[in-house]
């Protein structure tokens, strides 16, 4: 991998942009059909045998999700939710991880130049070298992601497995999946596969499926097709996700006028300097030394 | 070096310092993903064997068959090129390497006599014997040879055998020819555990 293989870094704008060589790498999309998912956490554990993760063990919360929150060792995280519809209890399971937007938040949010980057492949990959543990990252992902070690206080989060895909392999959570629940692929393929399954699915009596695969952030890297694409909510999955105003704010409009305000301030001193010249001061004739203080603060020594 | 010249000096540093600090200086290197981690490990094909299903692994391990290096696994995923899972493992199949590792598996024959909640370690032998001679004098006592209507039927309903569930046929034809000849009725495997 080298810089060519970025599209998008951190702390880069459009003026200074990152590598923009390879655009011709295909993206990958990881695919999670909620419809096939029966809930077996094999995506989790495999995702934690292969970064060499170890949350500690949680406690019963009265829900199978264990542990009970994702953590800088914990990336992928099998959530349940329980809900009622129509009198009928629902119980629905969500891959949860990194969801690798096409316009990710938190790469906007990242002051730290290529600390956040976008692969040419799609992935959205944390640098822990240079992260400096802001955690501006952490509150600005729609989708509650990346989370702090409370060690070493770096951002971290499910990178797509980078080490496997970029020599051709898919992510261990896809290569586990037992009832292929998770694929792997091109862009264009996953997108195919969804709309054949979703069609699928609305012949089957699931009038409302859909494919989650939020415009807010340009797409996401993780597709999801859900029973109900109405009720992202009851997946726990924001129904409009999109990076937040403040944030947008602050990258595209405060530091580029901080950074105008310094030049500004600069070339007006110079102009100043130019065109007026130097301050010169008139300085009064130097007062004659009285000598008189000298003996008095003498005598009160003494 | 008179005042002047080290207020120059300052100055320079500063500014160069500013020019660092501004982003004009080259940068060290690319967000590199970690090395991939399996690139020349030794790959060994096994079986699950913790059900019945028994899908195919891949375990990598530490060190090449070098005579002076000691192996040890640090990573099992699933056989793309096994019929049975095609790579996919279930949440025990993919967390296997903890058991491999874990300080709680057993390693060795362990023996905990009557009357001692004291395991003790024993030889391979040792256990083949004791097994061997609990199986022969439980037999003896126990086995019913003929039924009510005095048909030969030879049961043996005292004692239960626990089989590995990942065999191939033949070695599951030997163990169910074995458990039969001896008059043993309950059989089972760890699938179903």
């Amino acid at each position: 991998m080298s810089a060519q293989d970025i599209i998008l870094s951190s702390g880069t704008s459009e003026l200074t942009p990152a590598a923009q060589v390879r655009r011709k790498v295909a993206k990958m999309t990881k695919l999670f059909d909620a419809t096939k998912c029966n809930g077996c956490k094999a995506c989790q554990v495999a995702c934690s045998e292969w970064n060499d993760l170890r949350a500690p063990i949680g406690e019963f919360s009265g829900s199978y999700q264990n542990p009970a929150d994702l953590s800088s060792e914990c990336w992928t995280l099998m959530k349940f939710h329980e809900f009622k519809k129509n009198d009928k209890m629902h119980w629905q399971f969500t891959h949860t991880a990194c969801m690798h937007c096409d316009d990710p938040a938190c790469l906007t949010a990242c002051s730290t130049k290529g600390a956040i980057v976008q692969r040419s492949n799609g992935t959205v990959d944390f640098d822990s070298d240079k992260c400096t543990g802001c955690g501006y990252c952490v509150s600005a992902c729609p989708f509650n992601i990346p989370r702090l070690d409370p060690i070493d206080q770096k951002a971290y989060k499910c990178t797509m497995c980078a080490d496997r895909t970029q020599i051709g392999l898919e992510p261990a959570c896809v290569k586990t999946c037992i009832t292929g629940a998770l694929r792997f692929g091109t862009r264009e393929d996953m997108l195919f596969y969804a709309d054949l399954r979703v069609k699928q699915l609305k012949e089957k009596g699931y009038a409302n499926a859909g494919l989650y695969n939020p415009e807010g952030v340009g797409g996401t890297g993780m597709v999801m097709i859900l029973h109900d694409i109405n009720q992202p909510e009851s997946y726990g999955l924001p129904a409009d996700p999109k990076t937040s105003l403040p944030v947008k704010l602050w990258q595209d409009v405060v530091k580029p006028l901080g950074a105008v305000g310094i030049i500004a301030t600069a070339a007006v001193a110079i102009a100043h300097r130019i065109t007026v010249g130097r301050n010169i001061v008139e300085e009064d004739e130097p007062a004659a030394y009285d000598h008189s203080h000298d003996d008095n603060q003498k005598s009160d020594k003494e | 070096m008179d005042r002047r010249q080290f207020f120059k000096l300052c100055a320079c540093g500063a500014t160069t310092s500013a020019i660092a600090a501004l982003g004009m200086m080259p940068g060290e290197a690319m967000a590199a993903p970690r090395e991939y981690k399996l690139l020349r490990a030794k790959e060994t094909r096994n079986n699950c064997c913790y059900c019945s299903v028994g899908c195919g692994l891949l375990m990598y391990s530490h060190g090449t068959v070098g005579k002076n290096s000691e192996q040890s696994i640090f990573h099992i995923e699933g056989d793309v090129d096994n019929p049975v899972n095609r790579g996919a493992l279930c949440p025990k199949g993919a967390g296997l390497v903890d058991y491999v590792n874990s300080p709680n598996r057993n390693q060795y024959p362990e023996v905990r006599e009557p009357g001692t909640n004291e395991w003790k370690r024993i030889s391979w032998q040792e256990a083949y014997s004791r097994i061997a001679r609990h199986m022969k004098d439980d037999r003896d006592a126990n086995l019913i040879e003929t039924n009510e209507a005095g048909t030969t039927v030879n049961r043996w309903l005292t004692t239960g055998m626990m089989t590995s569930s990942a065999q191939p046929n033949e070695g599951g034809f030997i163990t169910h020819k074995f458990a039969r000849a001896t008059g043993l009725v309950a059989i089972d495997t760890i699938a179903r555990n």
